[in-house]
C-alpha cells in the first residue's frame, strides 16, 4: 500500500518511519513536505516523531498551521488512515483530531527506554494484527507524553474503545511504576471517534528489527496492510473500522 | 581590483577604546604577543584587529602551548583520509563510507552555565562533523563533576544533563554511550566534553580549503547577535577564579531546531556541487572560520559587515567578528551558482546571504560601512599565531607512593564492598543520565548506553561501528604517561569486547593551567602515553582538541585525557555483548597483569589514593585486543566485558544483569580469592569472557601469552557465588547498581 511520511522542519523520526516501512515492510512509503498540500494518493499518512518548528512553544502547536496540516484534516475528515508517533501525537491533538493535549512528563525529564504497552482494543485499523491484551514492548523517547483528558471525555473515550493503548508491566498488569510518564489512566495510545486517526507516544517504527532490539512494531504497521487490504475503498475505512476484528 | 584598499590603513571608529599595551593586557595578550602583532601589521593595530588578534591567538584557538607536542602523534594509516587540521579527521571503515569523528572541551562555559554550556558544546561538535560532508550518526559525552555531596554537583549535574539531552535530542542525533565521574578534585572545574562522529561517501568529503579568486563567500544560518563574545579568549583560555560567574555573558545560547534545520540544509547544498569550501562558525566565529579558509588556501578574504544578518541593531565591527552566535556556517561557492545554494536554504528557511569573495592576496580585509576595519595577512591569525615551548618539570612528589596496597585491610568484606561499589555513583549504573537522551534515533544503535561500547550498524551494508569514549585521571594522576597510556588501551579493549577491531582514535586533553612547568610535564607524558599506546595498537589520532587552564584559584584537576577509539565490526552479526547468556557456559578471566587497588574506586572508598601505577606491556595489550577480535570473528563467545572501574567481582556482577533475564555465577576457579586486589583491583587489563565449554580449548590458543583462566560457569539461579567470600542476590545487586545515582537525588531533593 501506499504511506506518506510528513516532514515538517525539525521532523527526526521521519527518516526512520520511512526506512521502516519501505526498507523493512517492502511498502510503497514517501516524504511528504511540510510546504505542499498535495497527498497525492497514499492511504495512510504518518506523522512523525521529533520536534517540528523546535517545539519551543507548546509541542505540535505551529506544526498543526502547516500547509499541508489542511490537507491532512481533510483526509481524516474523509475518513483516511493517519498515525501519529509521539510529536505526531501531539499534533494531532493540537489540530483537534484527536481529543485530549500531552503535558511534561511527571520526571519533568526526557525518558528514553523501551516499555509495555497493553493493547486495549484490537478491533481496529491500527492494532487488528494484534491480540486484545496482548502485551507489546516499544520504546518511547518523549519530554512531554503525560496524556490528560477531561474526565468525562476520558470516560466516553473509554466506552467507545477508543484508548488502543495502556502502558502496563510485561506480564499486562496496570501498575503506577509501569507508567513511565504519569499519562492518565496509564494511557499510551488514542484513536479518534471514527477509528481512523491514531495517536501513540511509543515509537513502533523502533521496534521492527530483531537487531535493534525487537520486532512488536511491525503489529501496529501490519495492523494498517491488513485493514487497507481488506477494505478497498479507502472512504469507507471509518465505516467499516469497529467490525474489523 | 583591490590594489586601492591595500594601500589604505583601517581606520579607528569614533568611541573605540586608544590601543596600546595596556589595552592589549586587558585581552589576555602577553606584551611579547602585542609586539608582535604590529611587527606583522607595520603598524598599531586598531581596536577591532586587536580583538580578533586576541581571539585567534588565544590558547583554545591556537593550541599556542600543545601544538609542537601534537605533532608527535601518530595520524598515519591506511584508512586515514583526513587528519589534524581539517575540522575532524577522517577513516574509511569499509565499503565505501568514511567516519568522521572529534571530541571537544566545553568545560568552562558548563561550568558557568551548564545547561546552555553542554548544549552548544554539542551543537558545536555537530557542525564540525557537517561540515566535512559527514551525516552526524552519533554522539557521546565524557563529563566529570565534583564530589557528589558539593553543593554545586546537582545544579551541574542537572543543567549538564539537561542540556545534552535538550541539544541532542531535538537535532535528531542519538546519544549512544559516554561516561560521567564525581570526584572532589572537580569542584571548581567539571569537564565536558563532546564527541561526534559522522558518515560520509568515500570521496564526497568536503574541504575548509579556499579556492579560487573571485568565488563568492555566503553566510549561512542563524543571525548574529552579541553571545559569545571573547568566549574562546576570556572564557576558555584562562582560570577560573571568583569572578568566573560574572563571565555568563560570554556563553552562548543553543538553538538545536535551527542546527537540524542547517544539518539538512548543508548536506543538500554539499551535493549540488556548488560549495568549494565551508566551515563552521565555532570558537571565534566569523573571524577564524574566515581566516582559516582563506589561509589554508593561501588566498585572501574580503568582508563586506554590512551583508552580515544581525539578530538586533547596533552591533559594532568587533562584535560582528568576535560573536560566537551559534548555528551559523561560512562557505565559499563556487561563482555563479549562488542563487543555486541561495534557494536550497530557502528551501529549509536559512539565511543564505553572499558576505564576501575570496581574493589572491593572501589578505583578510573586512569592511564596515564603507570603512576598511581590518587588514590583516591571513597567515598572521592561523599559522603565524605564537607557538610556546613552555618549561616543563617533574614535581617532585606526584602522589604519596604506597599506602594503597597496604591499607586494603582496612576496607569492609567483600560482600559488603562489592554492594558499596554497585551503589557508587562512580561505577554504579549512569542509567539516570542516558535515560534522558535520545539514543535510538536514526535506526542504527544496536547497544546503546550502559554497554562497553555502543554499536551502531551501517545501512545497506553488514558491518557495524563500535564507539567507547574513556578516562583515567585518578591513573594519570599517579603516573600521567602510564594513565594516559591506559586510557587509550582501555577504550580500544572496550571496543574490542564488542568484537570490533580499534582502527582510530580521537582525544580531548583536558589539563591545568600550561604556563606552570609542572603541569606543562603532565601534558607532554600524557601526549607521550598516547602516542605510544596509539603506535602500539596502530589506532591513529585523527583529531583532538586540547583545553588547558582547567583550574579554580590555583588548583588543577587532574590530568585528564579522555580517548574517544572508534572500532570495525566487518559482520554486525558477530557483534558481543557483555552479558552472560546461558547457563553451564565457561567464565574466563584474561589478564596481561595482576591486578592493584592503586587509582581504583575501591581505594577511594575505603581506603586512601595513592599507590603507584605497573608500566603497561603495551604488546601483551595488543595481543589481548587481537584474541577478543578473532574470539568475536569466530563466533567462539557469548559474551565479553572489560574489567574496569570497580574491578572483578563488580564485572562478574554486572555480567549477570541480563536485561533478557537475570542469570547467576559460581566462581570457584582461582587460588588467590580472598584478597581485595583480586576482587576489586583495577590496575591490570583484564576481561571477563563466557563461552560454552567446549570452545574453551579453541580460545585458549588465541590468547598466547595472555593469563587465561577458567573461573566458574553461569548458573541460572540469579546468585553471584564468589569462593566462599561472596554470596549474593543478583536481583538485589542490581537493583542497586541501577539507582546509583537516581537513589541519591531523590534521598536528598
Amino acid at each position: 500500500m501506499k504511506w506518506g511520511v510528513v516532514r515538517f522542519p525539525g521532523s527526526l523520526d521521519d527518516a526512520d518511519a520511512l526506512w521502516a516501512l519501505s526498507q523493512v515492510m517492502g511498502q510503497e512509503a514517501r516524504a511528504l513536505w511540510h510546504k505542499d498540500e498535495d497527498l497525492g494518493d497514499v492511504q495512510c499518512v504518518v506523522l512523525p516523531g521529533g520536534f517540528s518548528y523546535g517545539d519551543y512553544l507548546r509541542c505540535g502547536a505551529i506544526a498543526r498551521f502547516a500547509p499541508i496540516m489542511k490537507s491532512v484534516v481533510r483526509f481524516a475528515n474523509e475518513g483516511g488512515l493517519v498515525l501519529g508517533i509521539c510529536n505526531g501525537f501531539q499534533i494531532l491533538c493540537e489540530a483537534h483530531l484527536l481529543p485530549g493535549a500531552l503535558m511534561r512528563n511527571r520526571s519533568l525529564s526526557f525518558i528514553c527506554e523501551r516499555v509495555n504497552v497493553r493493547v486495549e482494543n484490537s478491533a481496529t485499523p491500527f492494532t487488528c494484527a494484534a491480540r486484545q491484551g496482548e502485551v507489546l514492548r516499544l520504546p518511547i523517547k518523549h519530554g512531554e507524553g503525560l496524556y490528560v483528558a477531561p474526565a468525562d471525555e476520558l470516560r466516553a473515550m473509554e466506552e467507545r474503545g477508543q484508548v488502543l493503548l495502556r502502558y502496563t508491566d510485561g506480564a499486562g498488569r496496570e501498575r503506577d511504576d509501569a507508567n513511565p510518564n504519569g499519562s492518565t489512566r496509564a494511557i499510551a495510545g488514542v484513536a479518534n471517534e471514527t477509528f481512523n486517526v491514531f495517536g501513540l507516544m511509543p515509537h513502533p517504527e523502533h521496534a521492527i528489527e530483531a537487531a535493534l532490539g525487537g520486532e512488536d512494531g511491525l503489529k501496529i504497521f501490519r495492523s494498517i496492510v491488513m485493514s487497507v487490504e481488506r477494505t478497498p475503498a479507502m472512504a469507507s475505512t471509518a465505516a467499516s473500522s469497529r467490525s474489523l476484528a | 581590483m583591490s590594489e586601492d584598499t591595500s594601500i589604505e590603513s583601517p581606520v579607528a571608529l569614533a568611541g573605540e577604546p586608544a590601543v596600546g599595551l595596556e589595552q592589549a593586557r586587558a585581552h589576555g595578550l602577553t606584551d611579547d604577543e602585542y609586539r608582535a602583532i604590529e611587527r606583522s601589521l607595520g603598524r598599531t593595530p586598531t581596536f577591532t584587529e586587536l580583538g580578533v588578534f586576541s581571539v585567534m591567538w588565544s590558547e583554545h584557538c591556537s593550541y599556542k602551548s600543545s601544538r609542537r607536542h601534537l605533532r608527535m602523534m601518530p595520524n598515519k594509516s591506511p584508512r586515514v583520509v583526513g587528519g589534524p587540521g581539517e575540522n575532524a579527521g577522517a577513516l574509511e571503515v569499509g565499503d565505501g563510507w568514511v567516519a568522521v569523528f572529534k571530541i571537544e572541551s566545553h568545560n568552562h562555559p558548563s561550568f558557568v552555565e551548564p545547561y546552555q554550556g553542554a548544549a552548544t558544546g554539542v551543537g558545536g561538535i555537530l557542525r564540525d562533523i557537517f561540515t566535512m560532508g559527514a551525516r552526524p550518526v552519533a554522539s557521546m559525552d565524557s563529563l566529570k563533576f565534583g564530589a557528589f555531596e558539593h553543593p554545586r554537583t546537582r545544579y551541574l549535574l542537572g543543567g549538564v544533563v539537561g542540556g545534552i539531552g535538550g541539544y541532542g535530542n531535538c537535532v535528531g542525533v542519538p546519544t549512544v554511550g559516554g561516561e560521567v565521574m564525581f570526584d572532589a578534585a572537580y569542584n571548581g572545574n567539571i569537564l565536558v566534553n563532546a564527541f561526534c562522529l559522522g558518515l560520509a561517501r568515500r570521496g564526497e568529503l568536503q574541504s575548509a580549503r579556499a579556492r579560487g579568486p573571485g568565488n563568492p563567500v555566503m553566510y549561512v544560518g542563524s543571525a548574529t547577535g552579541r553571545d559569545g563574545i571573547h568566549g574562546a579568549s576570556l572564557l576558555a583560555s584562562a582560570e577560573f577564579d571568583a569572578s568566573s560567574e560574572a563571565k555568563r555573558p560570554t556563553v552562548q545560547v543553543g538553538d538545536p531546531f535551527t542546527e537540524k534545520l542547517l544539518i539538512e540544509a548543508c548536506l543538500e547544498a554539499m551535493q549540488s556541487g556548488a560549495i568549494v569550501a565551508i566551515q563552521d562558525m565555532g570558537a571565534a566565529g566569523l573571524t577564524s572560520s574566515s581566516s582559516e579558509m582563506a589561509a589554508r588556501g593561501e588566498l585572501g578574504i574580503e568582508l563586506d559587515l554590512d551583508r552580515i544578518p544581525l539578530r538586533e541593531d547596533g552591533l559594532t565591527p568587533y562584535e560582528i567578528l568576535l560573536s560566537e552566535s551559534q548555528e551559523r556556517m561560512l562557505l565559499v561557492a563556487e561563482r555563479g551558482r549562488e542563487a543555486e545554494l541561495e534557494a536550497i536554504f530557502a528551501r529549509w528557511d536559512l539565511h543564505a546571504v553572499v558576505v564576501g569573495k575570496i581574493t589572491d592576496d593572501r589578505r583578510w580585509r573586512v569592511q564596515w560601512r564603507g570603512k576598511l576595519v581590518a587588514d590583516i595577512p591571513a597567515a598572521a591569525l592561523t599559522d603565524e599565531a605564537p607557538v610556546y615551548d613552555r618549561p616543563a618539570r617533574e614535581p617532585s612528589k606526584v602522589a604519596s607512593t604506597q599506602g594503597a596496597a597496604s591499607s586494603a585491610a582496612s576496607g569492609p568484606p567483600p560482600a559488603e564492598a562489592l554492594r558499596r561499589l554497585l551503589d557508587s555513583p562512580n561505577v554504579g549504573s549512569k542509567r539516570w543520565v542516558y535515560r534522558q537522551y535520545d539514543s535510538m534515533v536514526q535506526s542504527n544503535t544496536m547497544d546503546g548506553p550502559g554497554s562497553d561500547a555502543a554499536v551502531l550498524r551501517i545501512k545497506g551494508t553488514n558491518r557495524a561501528l563500535a564507539l567507547k569514549v574513556d578516562s583515567n585521571p585518578r591513573a594519570c594522576a599517579l603516573d600521567p604517561y602510564v594513565g594516559a597510556a591506559a586510557t587509550v588501551v582501555e577504550a580500544a579493549r572496550n571496543v574490542a569486547c564488542a568484537g570490533a577491531r580499534p582502527i582510530g582514535l580521537t582525544n580531548c586533553l583536558n589539563y591545568g593551567n600550561p604556563e606552570r612547568p609542572e603541569i606543562m610535564w603532565q601534558f607532554i607524558r600524557g601526549v607521550e602515553g598516547i602516542r605510544d599506546a596509539a603506535l602500539a595498537l596502530e589506532t591513529p589520532v585523527v583529531s583532538g582538541n586540547v583545553s588547558f587552564y582547567n583550574e579554580t584559584e590555583g588548583r588543577a584537576i587532574p590530568p585528564t585525557p579522555a580517548i574517544a577509539m572508534l572500532g570495525v565490526l566487518e559482520d554486525a552479526g558477530r557483534r558481543v555483548t557483555q552479558f552472560f547468556k546461558r547457563e553451564d557456559d565457561a567464565i574466563i578471566l584474561l589478564r596481561t597483569a595482576p591486578a592493584a587497588l592503586a587509582a581504583s574506586e575501591y581505594a577511594a572508598l575505603f581506603t586512601s589514593s595513592g599507590g603507584s601505577l605497573a608500566p603497561l606491556d603495551l604488546k601483551r595489550e595488543r595481543a589481548l585486543i587481537e584474541g577478543l577480535v578473532a574470539a568475536a570473528d569466530r563466533g567462539l563467545i557469548r559474551s565479553a566485558h572489560d574489567v574496569a572501574e570497580g574491578g572483578l567481582a563488580f564485572t562478574l556482577a554486572e555480567c549477570c544483569f541480563n536485561p533478557d533475564g537475570v542469570l547467576g555465577a559460581e566462581i570457584d576457579g582461582m587460588a588467590q580469592w580472598g584478597e581485595a586486589e583480586v576482587f576489586f583491583g583495577e590496575g591490570a587489563s583484564a576481561a571477563v569472557l563466557s563461552a560454552a565449554a567446549n570452545e574453551v580449548e579453541k580460545l585458549r590458543e588465541l590468547f598466547d601469552g595472555i593469563e587465561f583462566s577458567v573461573i566458574g560457569r553461569v548458573t541460572s539461579e540469579p546468585r553471584l557465588r564468589v569462593a566462599k567470600t561472596i554470596d549474593e542476590d543478583v536481583r538485589e545487586l542490581r537493583q542497586i547498581h541501577e539507582q546509583a545515582i537516581a537513589r541519591r537525588l531523590a534521598a536528598n531533593g
